[in-house]
Parts: C-alpha cells; structure tokens; sequence
C-alpha cells in the first residue's frame, strides 16, 4: 500500500493510498470547523441538506437513479467529532474498475458528484432551499432526540456532556435540540458559504487509481471551491487533570432494566507528550474492545471473577486525553462495580499486572492495528485521526511500536489517571443511590 | 480441494466434503493481513423439537444460545485467553436458523483454526458453570429488553409465528425458560447437532486451502454421525398469527416493524434464484431509490434508520421492515401500499446493477462473505453463481413474484410509542 500526501489547493489536503488488494474504492471528504455549541447543529444539518439535491440531479430520486447506475455506489452524509474538531462532508464507496462488468470507471463520476454534492446544491435565489432544509433540521431534531433510544451510547455522551462542562469537548457532535429548532434556511446558506471559504479540507481516498489520477479528478471537481482566510488553528484543548479532587457523581433515571454506568478520566501528565503506542496498550491492558479484550483486567475481574455485570470496556479518546469505562449492572451491584473499576485502574499504576498480561495487550494492539490494513472505513479513520494530530506514522509503525512497549512505559502511561466524574443511568423503582 | 475460478470477479472458490460430511470453503485473499474463520452449526433458536436415534426432544427455548455461552469452556479454562495470547479476536452469534463460531486473526492462522474446531466440537459443562451463566444471560435477555430495535423486531416475529412457530419465541429465551436449561440440555442438543455432516467451516483470508481441509481432517471425528430430525411442527401457513401489537417504551420516537411471511423457503440452486428475486423485489419497493422510501423521507415520516431485509430460518421465509417514524400508522400504510405498485423496467435495470455492485462489495466483507457462504451451503446453492442468476431475473420475474407474495392484507405491524405520549 503506498501512501502519498499532497496540498491540491490552499488547506486542501488528499491523502491517497493505492492498492490493488480491495475490490471496493473508499473515496471520503470533510471540512475541518472547530466544535462548538453555537455551530454544532449547523454543521451537523449541512451534509444531509447537500445530499438532497444538486444542480444536476435536483432531488433524491435524481441522486439515487445516478448512484444506481454507478452499480450502486453509496454517497452519504458524515459528521463525526475527533477531540473538539467536528468533521463535516461525504463518505462514498464504490466498485473499484477491475471489477465492473462493461469495462467502466467510476472514479471520475463518483469524484465529480461530491464534488457538485459540496458545492452546487439546488438552491433558489442563490439560497438553500427551505424544504430540503426544514426536512433535515426535523431528522436532525428527532435524531437528537432518538439517542435516548440506545442507552448504552446515551449514558456515555451524558458522562462526557456532565464531566467536561466549559469545554467544547462536551458538546455533541449533533448539538442540541434548541440548537437544532433554530436552523433556518437563510442562516445556513450563509453557514454553508462562509464554511467553504475557511475550512481545511481532509480528503482521503483509498483504491486502486493512481495518486495523480485521484488529484486530477479532485482539481477538476473542486475547481471553483472558494478559497478565503482558513481557520488552520483549530484544535483541541488537553485539559490534564481532574476538575475536583473527588470524582462528581451523576445519576438519572430512565426506564431500563439494566443500569448504565460509566466512569470518565483525565490521563493527566501522560497527555503531555503523549506516548500513544504506551497509551493504547495500557488502554488493551485494562480493558479496549479489541482483540485483547476478553484477557482485559476489567473483563476477567469484574465479569468474569465477581460476574457484577454483563459488559464492561474502556474506551481511549488519545486525541484529548479523556479515557471511560462502561458497564451494564444490575443497580444493586452499583457500589461494588464502581469499587472493583477503581482496583483496576490501580492495577495498572502499580504495574500489577503479569508478563503474559502485558504481551497479550500488546499482541492484541498490534492485531488491531494489522487488520486495520484491510478495511478501507478503518484506514480512514485512522489516517484522519493522524492527520488532525499531525502524525505521520502507519498502523503498521503503530503497531511495531506496541510491541515495545515496556511494563515502565505502561506504568507511566497509567500514573496520571484520574476519575473526573461517575454516571449511573438506572430504572427508578429500586434504585440504590451511593451519594 | 475443488478449485472454481470466477475471473469476472477475480476470486478463486476452494472448496470439499469430508467424509465426516463436514462441508469446507475457502476463499483466499492475497495481500490482505487478517483471516477469518466461521465454523457453523446448522442448529439456532427455532430447532427447539428434533427427533435422534429414535428419541424426540422438546427443549426448553434459548438452548442455543445458552450453548453458544458455554461452548468457550474447556477442561483447561476458557480458550478466550487461548485466542487473546496469539492477538485473535474470537466471538459468536445465535440466530434462528445457525449458530457460528469464528475468529478472525493476523497471525498464527493454522493454530487458531485447530483451536476453532477443538473447542466448538468439545462440549464440558459443570452445573457450577453453568449456573453461573444464568446470571450472565439474565442480564443479556435485560438488555434486550431495553433495547426498542431488537424488542420491535421480536414483537413482529411473535406477531407473524408466536405461539405457532418456533420463530415466534426470542432467539435469547425468557427468564422462565432459561430456568429449565441444565448441563444434560446442553449436551443432548451438542451431540444433536454440533455433528460435522450439520456444519460448514469457511475461511477467507491469506491461506493455503490444502492447509484448511488437513487441519479440519485432523482435528474433527472421522466417522459421519446420524443427522437429527428437525420437527418444527405444523406448516404456519401464510397468514401471522395477530395483525398488530403495540407498547410503550422510554423512546423518543415511535418504532414500527412490518412483516410479511413468504412461505416454505427454497432449497437448492432455485432457492438462490428466489432468495435473489426477493432481495431485487425488495430493492424495487422499499430500498434506499424506491419511490415509497424517497417520498416518506422527503415527508419527513422515515428517516435513515429505516431497514428492509428478506430472511429465511427454520424452513420458512419473511421480510422485515422497520423503522423510525413520527407517524408510525401513516409510514406503515404507505409502505404496506407500495407492494402492490408497479416496477418501472428502466429503474428495475438500475436496481440490478446496484444488486451487482452490492455483491461485489460483499468480496471484501469477511463476516457477510464467510456467513453467506455458509448460508449458501445450508440452504444447498452456490453463493458465487449470484452473478449469472442476477442477470436472468427479469423485471416481469420480479413483479410476478411481488403480486404473489405481497398481499397488502397479510402484513403484520407493530409499533412501539414513547411513554408520555400515552398520558
């Protein structure tokens, strides 16, 4: 796989890796604006509204029967938040060449769709148009309102929204329901106006065209992007320790038979240079959901060993610092749960843990990072994590590097953990409150 | 192994029958780093009645599953461990026709697999182990409970099968049912069905093919075992047993899922070309560019988490739709109205050509390619003759099929409202 990064325009940047191995082209694109409450909803309305029409294909019908023809190849809307920058724009995939029956290529029509996708909506009066926008404001209201419907996901945004107050971190990457109302068609055009003039731009594509191929189709696509002042000082704040000395404790109520619980964490002066190999594996270590996930502390302690629950994982966020741990507990079990995550976490700085259990976290990482390699969703991922970060190492360098990593680096890593805040979200009838 | 090539798609299917009867496909993929291995027993949820060596069985529903749960022990421990030391992630799933068990890895391919077979075809359980899984699964089945996509979806099998079919009854059980499941359940219902003549093995990945068939030939008995008797009681016939249901959950808003019973599903090569016309049919009426779908959304009364999917288990075949809407009552008429309206020729041609990139896109999905082939193998066709069987479906085959399958008045819904809108 040969990787190749180049600026096509002012803070346009296309990374490209060419490959024959996939039978499937991934092509994506996204503008850079720093996440904030005022934008969020906004940004997070635009791609759907794009994605409703353009000047040559003026509704969704018009779209699909293009996108149909290009054997079914997908478009769609994506929005996501990588520390406190949010990511707004299109995913495409698409059948690679070799592959197609009648000897097309789907390259240059698919590059040229985003392209008008992004920057000829079908307006009137040089305005969004108001059905397209009240449409997707509504599913972007009910969307807001539907992460209720997975607990598991509404507990943890609501752990990070009560934990990180006064940082842009705790916004959702959707914004609010009142930020959502008040999304008007005038206001969002202009948005949408001022957005492409100062946003950088992360495209990524992955397939088998050469790099050139992909950047003269993109120059050609992109040709009349306007190009203003760009906002290249987005970032995110690493804030490296606890807001108070004692964790603060959150807990609501909802209907649920099993309680949510997540504990949130600073990395504290881990975060200063941050080692991320050593992050990521003292993170396997304690309890990621991946490869090494069913050897993890948390998974043999608190499942396995004293059976308090029917999932627990952490999750790492490396780009800001912020580490949590999720759990499915009868509420009953709230107290013990929260006691045995703590001894865990302990484990970790005190580097009790054995040889056998550092190398499976480390062999685990280091799977992750290879089978990365094959999935062309996942190198994006990665690539535009990296590239927001301003690192230029692989999955693979990644996860040499995890095969490094020593008890001491873990240690260190662990040394600065601190438990900013505990949510519990649980049924309200026999609820067992420990505050 | 047979070798097939499909040079169309560039893909070579390797593939054998043991004389044990085990079934083993690989499809080999150069230059890619992981490999996947799904090692697949034809006994879900809904093989809950089976006649063996004479000796009929009625079992208690969730066996599979429970099973799958303790399959993982060993004499030795857990082989969790085993797999996490070599950096493999290993899991399964029931459903209600399979139970699959799979790993997927980077390294140390050959050993994963012997483990794969050992332990899925080595049954140890203590009445310790598993009494404490109960408490393990109590929290599963609660967390379904909580869950409105997968509670939506089981009311709609209840609505068309409950009560008359095993495909009525939660893959996971019920708190009751669970109860009655002890260590001789569990190991009945693995000599039963955990036979290699009832499984296929499929791999996809970097491998050698030759290498795949010795580890099994190695690994599994050699002998062929009898195959249970599968009884799943009278024919459930067409119509659902209850046309609507509805609760109330703490939703923010309302669910709804649709179903339509299609009879006796297909076996064999035809039993692709059915599935197939079912999926084009699909496509046509409620997919992502049908007329319904894009006028419900632009209506704001469906939004992106809607899904359609035909499915086929325990002999019998359905299709599913669900969703997210406003006006539930309003989507579900517009929906259930689409079935009778006619396929316009150019837009069917686009939608075969979407079904076309759809497959292709399928090469690369390990999961979806290794639990197809399995699919395929159980159901008695060959997943790779999906190209050729997709260009003699006509338009005319696919609204044949739809006016004989599609009857507005046999659908069953069900909804599920948010609470306070009910005060």
């Amino acid at each position: 796989m040969e990787r190749t990064r180049r600026e096509l325009m002012p803070g346009v940047f296309l990374t490209c890796l060419r490959t024959d191995k996939f039978k499937t082209a991934f092509l994506s694109l996204h503008l850079l604006a720093a996440l904030d409450g005022q934008t969020a909803s906004q940004n997070a309305a635009l791609p759907g509204v794009l994605r409703r029409g353009t000047v040559s294909a003026p509704d969704m019908a018009a779209l699909a029967a293009r996108l149909d023809g290009l054997y079914g190849a997908r478009i769609e809307p994506s929005v996501r938040k990588v520390g406190e920058i949010q990511c707004l724009g299109f995913a495409a995939d698409f059948a690679d060449d070799a592959w197609l029956p009648d000897g097309e290529s789907l390259l240059e029509p698919i590059t040229d769709l985003m392209g008008e996708l992004l920057l000829a909506p079908n307006t009137r009066g040089g305005l969004l148009l108001p059905r397209y926008v009240d449409g997707e404001r509504a599913k972007l209201e009910q969307d807001i309102r539907a992460r209720l419907n997975d607990r598991e996901e509404y507990a943890h945004s609501r752990l990070i929204e009560l934990m990180c107050p006064g940082e842009a971190y705790a916004v959702d990457v959707l914004g609010t329901e009142e930020t959502a109302r008040s999304i008007g068609y005038v206001a969002l055009t202009r948005h949408y106006k001022a957005l492409l003039a100062s946003s950088p731009i992360e495209i990524f594509y992955c397939g088998s065209a050469p790099a050139d191929r992909v950047a003269a189709a993109l120059a050609e696509a992109l040709s009349t992007l306007p190009r203003g002042e760009l906002a290249m000082d987005i970032g995110t704040d690493v804030r490296l320790n606890t807001v108070d000395e004692q964790p603060r404790v959150f807990s609501e109520q909802m209907d649920v038979s099993q309680g949510k619980l997540v504990l949130g964490y600073r990395l504290g002066d881990a975060m200063e240079e941050p080692d991320m190999a050593a992050l990521r594996v003292m993170n396997a270590l304690l309890g990621d959901s991946g490869a090494a996930a069913v050897n993890s502390k948390l998974f043999l302690n608190v499942r396995e060993r004293q059976s308090l629950c029917y999932y627990v994982y952490s999750d790492l966020d490396p780009v800001k610092g912020v580490m949590t741990v999720a759990s499915g507990i009868d509420p009953q079990n709230y107290d013990r749960t929260v006691a045995s995550i703590g001894r865990q976490i302990r484990a970790l700085q005190e580097g009790d843990f054995t040889d056998e259990d550092l190398a499976t976290a480390r062999t685990g990482l280091s799977a992750d990072m290879l089978a990365l390699t094959d999935s062309p969703a996942g190198l994006e991922r990665f690539w535009l994590g990296q590239n927001l970060l301003g690192l230029d190492y692989g999955p693979e360098e990644l996860a040499a590097l995890a095969e490094d990593v020593t008890r001491q680096d873990v240690v260190k890593a662990a040394a600065g953990i601190g438990c900013d805040a505990v949510y519990f979200l649980s049924g309200g009838e026999d609820e067992d409150e420990s505050d | 192994m047979k070798a097939t090539e499909y040079p169309g798609l560039g893909v070579t299917l390797y593939r054998s029958a043991l004389p044990n009867g085990l079934s083993v496909y690989v499809v080999p993929k150069p230059g890619w780093r992981k490999c996947r291995a799904a090692f697949v027993t034809r006994y879900g949820a809904a093989d809950r009645r089976f006649v063996l060596d004479g000796e009929r069985s009625d079992t208690p529903a969730g066996v599979a599953h429970y099973l799958e749960h303790k399959m993982f022990d060993m004499p030795d421990g857990s082989v969790d461990g085993i797999f996490a030391g070599r950096g493999a992630d290993s899991n399964a799933y029931t459903s209600h026709a399979v139970t699959s068990y799979h790993f997927v890895c980077t390294d140390m391919f050959e050993e994963n697999l012997r483990t794969l077979l050992r332990f899925v075809s080595t049954p140890y359980f203590t009445p310790e182990t598993v009494e404490k899984e109960r408490g393990i699964i109590g929290q599963e089945i609660a967390q379904g409970e909580d869950d409105p996509d997968w509670t939506v979806y089981q009311d709609c099998l209840r609505l068309l099968f409950g009560g008359q079919h095993p495909l009525g009854d939660d893959v996971l059980g019920t708190a009751g049912s669970v109860a009655q499941i002890t260590t001789e359940t569990l190991y009945a219902c693995h000599r039963a069905f955990y036979i290699p003549a009832n499984m296929a093995l499929c791999v996809a990945g970097d491998v050698d093919p030759e290498a795949v068939e010795r580890i099994a030939r190695e690994t599994l008995p050699e002998e062929p075992a009898p195959l249970p008797a599968r009884d799943y009681g009278p024919d459930p016939g067409l119509e659902p047993v209850k046309q609507r249901s509805q609760r109330t959950m703490d939703v923010a808003v309302p669910l709804f899922c649709a179903g339509i019973k299609l009879g006796p599903a297909v076996r064999g090569p035809d039993g692709l070309r059915e599935q197939l016309t079912a999926e084009l049919a699909v496509r046509c009426l409620w997919g992502r560019s049908a007329p319904a779908y894009l006028d419900l959304y632009e209506n704001g009364l469906l939004n992106s988490s809607f899904s359609v999917s035909p499915d086929h288990a325990a002999g019998q075949s359905y299709i599913t739709l669900s969703g997210e809407s406003a006006d539930p009552e309003a989507a579900l008429a517009a929906l259930i109205a689409a079935a009778e309206k006619p396929i316009d020729p150019a837009f069917f041609q686009r939608q075969k050509k979407a079904a076309y990139g759809g497959f292709v896109r399928l090469l690369d999905d390990f999961f979806d390619l290794t639990e197809t082939l399995a699919e395929g193998c159980f159901a008695g066709f060959d997943l790779f003759d999906t190209p050729a069987a997709l260009r003699s479906i006509t338009c005319a085959d696919v609204a044949a099929w739809a006016a004989e399958h599609l009857a507005a008045e046999r659908f069953a819904a069900c909804i599920i409202r948010p609470k306070e809108e009910q005060a």
